[in-house]
């Protein structure tokens, strides 16, 4: 089967009917082919996340990363977007959820799409994943060592009002968390903590919790990256997505 | 882990930017992941300007280890808190002191 791929930045439809910028790799060959939605870290829309949302499609999914900075510097390089949506005070969760809904929607409406779209995130993305899971209708959901799902009310804002963690009786599909036991957020309790809150909904799930690593161990151009953690983490997740989203 | 953890302050000034020098009235502190020094984290420091806005390139920007953070804090408040410097902010309304 051909690698072959198509890679571009287009414009889809989010939150509030906004046209945002979004990084689009599919496959050309084959199909159906299931979908992925990449949700970016703090450090934004940048080179490494898109540098991820090809490699889905190398591995025949439809991936799609909104610029959720967008609309703080619509047209900005990465860095100076996200230094502009820090100094606005960060993505209001309400505007993430429309933002990945439009990317759901988009991936679903693909000519060669099997009808199948996950969610995968990375640092920040990986909360907001947690948020997308408990909210919209996604088929499964990764979360990379997410932190901030569980937080104190004194940590609640304006624009995130609302503990991810209390979200977890909404939790609508499997959920995939890939932890470095050396985070300090997530720590491991509370990577313990949201394992019970989601037995306790009997919400399905699978945690992998690596030694060693710590907070962003995917990132290969920064020293936190774990090559053990990774490839392991990378394995994991062709697994889960390939059982929830790929299977006919 | 990430933060949203954010400070900002308000200041009076002149940065010098991309295309030359531009007016700063804002400074906005955070300590997350940087975008190009190579560390885990880092004291992220931009000075930004009512034309940030219109033009989200418009900034000064700093990434820097936490020692060298802490001794960047010190120099300034060392510098501001030098005789010299007394003397002439003592003597002068005009230096926003």
């Amino acid at each position: 089967m051909s690698d072959a791929m198509r890679a571009e930045t287009i414009t889809i439809q989010g939150h509030g009917g906004d046209g945002i910028e979004a990084y689009l790799a599919r496959p050309l060959e084959g199909g159906p082919h299931p979908g992925v939605v990449v949700i970016h870290h703090m450090p934004g829309y940048d080179r490494a996340t898109k540098e991820i949302t090809r490699t889905f499609a190398v591995y025949r999914y439809a991936a799609l990363c909104p610029n959720l900075f967008h609309r703080f510097a619509p047209g900005a390089k990465a860095a100076d977007a996200a230094a502009a949506a820090r100094a606005a005070g960060g993505v209001p969760d309400a505007q993430c959820i429309g933002d990945v809904a439009g990317a759901i929607q988009y991936l679903r409406a693909l000519p060669d799409s099997n009808g199948k779209v996950g969610v995968i995130g990375y640092c920040s993305g990986g909360r907001q994943t947690y948020v997308v899971a408990c909210t919209l209708d996604a088929d499964a959901a990764v979360d990379c060592y997410g932190g901030g799902v569980v937080t104190s009310p004194e940590q609640l804002s304006a624009a995130r009002p609302v503990a991810p963690i209390d979200l977890t009786p909404k939790l609508a599909c499997p959920l995939l968390g890939l932890f470095g036991v050396e985070d300090t957020n997530p720590s491991p309790e509370h990577v313990v903590r949201m394992e019970r809150e989601l037995r306790a909904h009997g919400k399905s799930f699978e945690f992998h919790s690596y030694e060693g690593a710590g907070h962003a161990f995917f990132s290969v151009d920064r020293p936190s990256y774990n090559l053990e953690a990774a490839k392991d983490g990378w394995r994991r997740i062709w697994s889960f997505f390939g059982e929830h989203l790929a299977k006919a | 882990m990430c933060t949203n953890l954010t400070l900002t302050t308000s200041i009076s000034g002149s940065g010098l930017g991309r295309e030359g020098w531009f007016a700063v009235d804002q400074a906005v502190v955070y300590f997350d992941h940087p975008q190009d020094a190579p560390l885990a984290h880092a004291l992220c420091l931009d000075v930004r300007g009512p034309s940030s806005v219109s033009d989200p390139a418009e900034r000064v920007a700093v990434e820097l280890d936490v020692r060298s953070a802490r001794r960047l804090a010190e120099t300034i408040l060392a510098t501001l808190d030098h005789r010299e410097v007394r003397t002439v902010v003592g003597s002068s309304s005009a230096e926003g002191a």
